[in-house]
């Protein structure tokens, strides 16, 4: 028993001296000398760290080629884990505020930065999110900016495309109805298409759980007629309904959306089932500009794969604070309250090119302003239609 | 007082009560000088409520004897009734503390009502049955609460379920003022952080004193002499049925007020956080406490919700050391010759082990 109590006593020990360990260290270190501290959340591991890593590789080859041409304004990046979990992500800004974090570009996914923007918006803290598309991030907070477009965005963008080019099509759409993502999508998109006199002739929902057989829904959009598949949805399901509709015989146009990019590069996945499939999407990595051409030749060298717009948006993203941090004229010894009002004063003025659109502007309210642009695939690779 | 301290259980649970007081204080102290890491800062609330969720869970798995696989599933009834409550009171009572000692009954109640439902069909099984079917409700509550629309404006609540899926906030016919609380699957989102730590105390001493009290009374003994010998029980006249309930549903209102206090303390919540996964993770804290034992929970809530942030300096690794700090704590607590280990080192200690263990 004593014994028992003694090891009680002494993890009770460890466990304060952990909780104490930072005492008066509140704000971590002061940066030293030009050196801008840079932080970024997102899933490195669990199910999703597909997304979150590619959004610290990306990042991580900004701040290389920024570090690289040795200017006044020097940058140094530290990627936190949140398993792409709200509270997790918390405790991840939390540890990074410990660390002296400066500016914050993330986190990745859009619960996550929903809980995240709040504290950055109490702290004064200027937060960039390369890829969380949720309009709820940005709503109410003057210091938070989103790098790609929102969920709303691409549904209207996707009917207003649609109408323009394609304004007789029956339209069916299958979509995901337990993630915010696609039945965002999906909502906009509705309500955009009525407006605009677009004809939807058959919808069909799916779950987590039921994104294994999808010829209920198929059926469906079949026996209505549908001649346009809409899909606001991911790759890995997409490429499953590609599948099954090739085996059914149902051949229609079939539209997606960003989460359809990726799915050239899914392992196991025939490229010729995507034949014509067309997709609104920032960023290619088969564009031809000397931009895009370097970042995924650099992106291929160091981690070996091809780039998804996710590391897209966040080497975006830390080039905008680059060049936000050096037209406000801002030191690194600037507390990163003071660095959060010289920011969002310059980004809602400045323009800015990149490789996931060019002149993207800043409203006050966060969203950012860009062209979508529609690929179609053809022969395994984006090409402009 | 002193006769009173002489009995060892009674002592336990006045060190358990102490314990937690010197701990609060000093956290809270230190917080008040602003002397704490800014990740350690942002731990406070969550832990508060793991550790009612580790309390309560030990008083149906260590106390009632009653493997339960779905007390997130509590903690979730509780997380959104609470948030509906708070963000729906918001003009009617100004102050914050009134609004989140509110939400906190109202999440205690809703939860208490669930586990009650859950409860009389249920208690009529046993062993691996209850388990799986407590289970089932967890995944149940996740998917009903990824249907749920709620909005509120100057006209009241309104509730939808949205089971086509085709549904969305718009179609609450809400007025301009209206206010979405939860959007479906996106979970709740603009919550107000209405939580503090010192509220995060005050439910957890609360929560001791319930259980203890419970334990240590002629009701908790029932409910123990069920775990021990159900027959044996029943054959002395206890109504098992009612015992078994009544612990089940203390259990989860004591869920519910921990998921309250959870859901105010960030400003998104979604159902998936509440998963099977959290379930076992609050299972772990009370296996790794012992079973039965208030005090292990309450330290094993605490340092296993610490340990994954403190062990960020190992990045990618992290999970796979907390793991093996898992491990090692399992052995260091049960294994006799591991615990024997150091015994051997340095002989003097072994006599004094030997006697006192």
């Amino acid at each position: 028993m004593k014994k028992k109590s003694v090891l009680a006593a002494a993890m009770a020990g460890a466990m304060c001296m952990g909780l104490l360990a930072g005492c008066g260290g509140k704000g971590g270190d002061t940066a030293d000398g030009n050196t801008f501290k840079i932080g970024t959340i997102g899933p490195l591991t669990g199910d999703n760290a597909i997304y979150g890593n590619a959004v610290a590789n990306g990042a991580q080859i900004a701040v290389d080629e920024i570090n690289a041409l040795g200017g006044d304004i020097q940058l140094s990046l530290k990627a936190e884990d949140d398993v792409a979990a709200a509270d997790t992500a918390v405790n991840a800004y939390n540890t990074l505020k410990d660390w002296g974090m400066q500016v914050l570009v993330g986190p990745t996914t859009s619960g996550s930065s929903i809980a995240v923007a709040s504290e950055a918006n109490a702290d004064r803290m200027f937060m960039l999110t390369p890829s969380g598309s949720s309009a709820d991030i940005t709503e109410g907070k003057d210091n938070v900016f989103q790098v790609c477009f929102t969920d709303p965005n691409q549904g209207t963008a996707a009917a207003d495309y649609i109408s323009t080019n394609m304004p007789d099509s029956k339209i069916a759409i299958i979509y995901q109805n337990d993630i915010d993502y696609s039945q965002g999508i999906r909502n906009t998109f509705a309500a955009e298409a009525e407006e605009k006199g677009l004809e939807i002739v058959s919808e069909g929902t799916f779950t987590a759980d039921t994104a294994t057989d999808f010829s209920v829904q198929l059926t469906a959009a079949q026996a209505a007629g549908a001649d346009l598949l809409f899909l606001p949805i991911y790759y890995q399901e997409a490429s499953v309904i590609l599948n099954q509709a090739k085996t059914m015989g149902f051949a229609p146009t079939v539209f997606g959306v960003d989460g359809m990019d990726g799915i050239l590069t899914l392992p196991g996945f025939d490229t010729s089932l995507a034949e014509g499939v067309m997709l609104l999407t920032p960023f290619s990595a088969d564009a031809e500009d000397e931009k895009t051409q370097n970042f995924v030749s650099e992106y291929q060298d160091r981690f070996g794969e091809i780039p998804n717009q996710f590391a897209a948006d966040a080497y975006d993203a830390v080039y905008i604070v680059y060049e936000g941090l050096k037209a406000a004229g801002c030191t690194a010894d600037m507390s990163y309250e003071d660095i959060c009002e010289a920011l969002v004063g310059q980004i809602t003025t400045m323009s800015f090119d990149g490789l996931t659109g060019a002149d993207m502007t800043w409203e006050a309210t966060g969203e950012v302003s860009k062209a979508p642009m529609a690929v179609v695939i053809k022969d395994g690779a984006y090409v402009l239609p | 007082m002193k006769n009173l301290l002489k009995k060892k259980t009674t002592r336990t649970d006045f060190l358990t009560y102490l314990g937690v007081i010197v701990v609060f204080v000093i956290m809270f102290a230190l917080q008040q000088g602003d002397m704490l890491k800014n990740s350690t800062q942002g731990m406070l609330v969550p832990v508060c409520c793991f550790v009612v969720m580790a309390v309560s869970l030990n008083l149906t798995v260590g106390i009632l004897g009653e493997l339960s696989l779905g007390h997130a599933g509590f903690m979730s009834v509780g997380a959104f009734s609470g948030i509906i409550a708070a963000m729906s009171l918001e003009q009617t009572i100004p102050s914050d503390l009134a609004r989140l000692i509110i939400a906190i009954v109202v999440g205690a109640i809703c939860a208490a009502i669930a586990g009650f439902i859950v409860g009389v069909p249920v208690l009529r099984l046993q062993g691996d049955y209850l388990a799986i079917v407590t289970l089932a409700f967890g995944e149940i509550i996740k998917e009903l609460i990824n249907c749920l629309i709620v909005g509120y404006d100057e006209n009241g609540l309104h509730v939808m379920f949205n089971l086509s899926g085709k549904l969305s906030v718009e179609n609450l016919n809400m007025t301009e003022n209206g206010v979405a609380i939860i959007k479906g699957a996106q979970g709740a989102v603009g919550v107000d952080k209405l939580a503090t730590f010192p509220m995060g105390f005050v439910l957890v001493m609360l929560c001791l004193v319930i259980v203890l009290n419970l334990v240590r009374s002629r009701t908790g003994r029932a409910i123990l002499s069920i775990r021990d010998n159900r027959i044996a029980a029943e054959s002395v006249g206890i109504n098992v049925t009612k015992y078994r309930l009544m612990a089940f549903v203390i259990s989860a209102a004591m869920a519910g007020s921990a998921g309250a206090l959870f859901g105010l303390n960030y400003s998104t919540l979604s159902s998936t956080r509440f998963d099977f996964n959290t379930s076992i993770l609050v299972l772990v804290y009370v296996v790794l406490g012992g079973l039965g034992n208030i005090w292990g929970s309450i330290i094993a809530a605490v340092v296993l919700y610490v340990l994954p942030e403190a062990l960020r300096e190992f990045n990618d690794y992290r999970m796979l050391a907390y793991a093996v700090v898992l491990i090692l704590v399992m052995l260091a607590t049960n294994n006799e010759r591991f615990k024997a280990a150091p015994s051997r080192v340095i002989p003097k200690r072994r006599k004094g082990a030997a006697v006192n263990g």
